[in-house]
């Protein structure tokens, strides 16, 4: 079904997640390494996510795109308990809570799920109609305290939880043409590679920061993001993707530029994310509640870059600018 | 069977994170008592116990809530709950003889010794109900439960639950001291679940 790109390339991300665990455990056992348990502890836990978030991904090759729309759900669904959770609301919020769970956060996933066709609706559905359905009925469950605070909570986890990760899946049904325009087919690959390379934008920047960082960004916000983790992080992210544009419908500065995007919203997702659990006086959005490993600190990049990543293909490799460039030359 | 199932769902939708600290999850008899915000604090926290323990574990519920049609009679007879008529006490029939009765020398109890949901953060004053219980039966461990957020997944006065996560804290089992009078005992078990907020 899928042509030999697929295999090496996923076979690829594989060797080299074992090759993480592997050097995770090697690391583990030198005690005398000189890294602080604190250190490696977030070192397997993040190796961990990124097995299970490959694995998941690979095994989305193989099945019907439903499925992975229903596992990007599942996630979403729990990413947004967690921000709400840790969000202060109020009891006048519940019923518009309800809706948001129970309405809107499937509905995005089912008009993802039913193809690039339903792009008009699953585009608008919740920046305006959830935008304003949220603060009606918040208004009308007549609670004035701290109203418009409260309502932009709630939007905002609606947006970057359920809205902005749900076009990640929805890269499964983009009629793409690479950049020799021919048609290209394998979304599914372009899914996983979008993944990694997030995945990657993370561990690069992380490991840049290990190695030179010096000049921290907002100490208020991460004491342990700099400016030489971010653009070594950002750069070097580049050229990985850069080099893997063969797995992708881009050429190899095309598939830098994209991977340059990811690495930088991606950078620009953990920043956000970690001033809003700053501002709540929580590290993890794992540790507000026990037990749990905090799906949305594995998923503040994805949902800063999908929709950025997704859009940039629709624009340039489909017949959207095609199109576009039609019409400008017929005016 | 419907037990199992209504406590997977019960577990699903409160997404609760169970911690036992300084104690360990036990079949013998024992009276677990925590903070009341949510109807649903009976199931949640009979939902969070294991499967072993829980079906030797009655919560106590309110039967003005639990008690009124036919749906949530069911249910409550599927968590074994230990029906309690908040309005209708009698000397002769004090609600502590009567779980004393259902319980036996089997079963354990889940009281909320607040006596009813509260809104605010802090916690109220505990009834007297589970001095009682420990008087009357001086080997029951009496388990201070916390419950975090559930309030916010079914607020008072609402009928449809948001799913969000819950964190249920069990603590250091305490006994009752001999001669300890009520006012200390309460006062005692208040803090101890005040305590666990914090760990």
């Amino acid at each position: 079904m899928h042509d030999p790109i697929s295999w090496i390339f996923v076979g690829g991300v594989l060797a080299v997640l074992t090759a993480t665990t592997l050097l995770g455990q090697v690391m583990n056992r030198r005690a005398e390494s000189g890294l602080s348990p604190a250190v490696m502890a977030t070192f397997s836990r993040r190796v961990w996510a990124w097995w299970l978030l490959m694995m998941v991904l690979a095994a989305a090759l193989f099945v019907p795109p439903w499925v992975t729309v229903t596992i990007f759900f599942l996630l979403s669904f729990w990413a947004l308990r967690e921000f709400i959770t840790l969000t202060p609301t109020r009891m006048g919020d519940h019923r518009a809570l309800f809706w948001v769970f129970v309405l809107f956060t499937p509905a995005q996933y089912v008009l993802v799920g039913m193809g690039g066709d339903y792009y008009p609706l699953y585009s608008i559905v919740i920046p305006v109609y959830g935008f304003l359905f949220v603060p009606a009925r918040v208004a009308f469950s007549g609670d004035p305290k701290r109203f418009l605070e409260r309502t932009a909570k709630i939007q905002a986890g609606l947006l970057v939880c359920v809205y902005c990760l749900s076009f990640a899946p929805a890269l499964l049904d983009l009629k793409i043409e690479d950049f020799n325009g021919d048609a290209w087919t394998d979304n599914s690959l372009l899914l996983f590679y979008f993944v990694f390379m997030v995945q990657i934008g993370d561990a690069l920047q992380y490991a840049w920061e290990k190695l030179m960082g010096r000049t921290v960004i907002a100490p208020h916000i991460s004491p342990n993001k700099t400016w030489e983790g971010f653009l070594g992080g950002v750069g070097s992210t580049a050229l990985v993707g850069g080099a893997l544009w063969w797995a992708t419908p881009f050429n190899h500065w095309q598939a830098a530029l994209m991977s340059l995007v990811i690495a930088v919203m991606g950078f620009a997702g953990v920043m956000c994310m970690s001033a809003v659990k700053r501002d709540r006086g929580v590290k993890d959005y794992g540790t507000l509640v026990v037990g749990h490993s905090g799906v949305l600190d594995r998923l503040d990049s994805l949902c800063f870059a999908a929709p950025v990543f997704y859009h940039l293909t629709k624009f340039f490799f489909t017949d959207f600018f095609t199109k576009l460039s039609q019409a400008a030359i017929a005016v | 069977m419907t037990g199992t199932i209504l406590a997977m769902i019960a577990k699903l939708l409160s997404g609760a994170s169970v911690r036992w600290i300084d104690c360990q999850p036990e079949t013998r008899q024992r009276v677990y008592f925590a903070n009341h915000t949510s109807h649903l604090d009976a199931l949640v926290l009979w939902s969070s116990l294991p499967v072993e323990v829980r079906r030797l574990t009655r919560p106590v519920a309110a039967k003005d809530y639990w008690g009124r049609g036919r749906l949530r009679r069911y249910l409550a007879s599927r968590f074994n709950a230990l029906l309690i008529d908040r309005r209708d006490i009698k000397v002769h029939q004090s609600p502590v003889d009567l779980m004393l009765r259902e319980i036996g020398e089997t079963y354990s109890l889940i009281v909320f010794p607040e006596g009813h949901r509260n809104t605010k953060p802090q916690l109220d004053e505990f009834k007297s109900g589970l001095y009682y219980l420990c008087k009357k039966r001086p080997h029951l461990e009496a388990v201070p439960v916390h419950m975090d957020n559930v309030n916010r997944v079914l607020p008072r006065g609402e009928f449809l639950p948001v799913p969000l996560l819950t964190c249920i804290t069990f603590g250091k089992p305490i006994l009752l001291g001999e001669g300890e009078p009520k006012r200390d005992f309460l006062a005692r078990a208040r803090e101890a679940v005040i305590q666990l907020r914090e760990t």
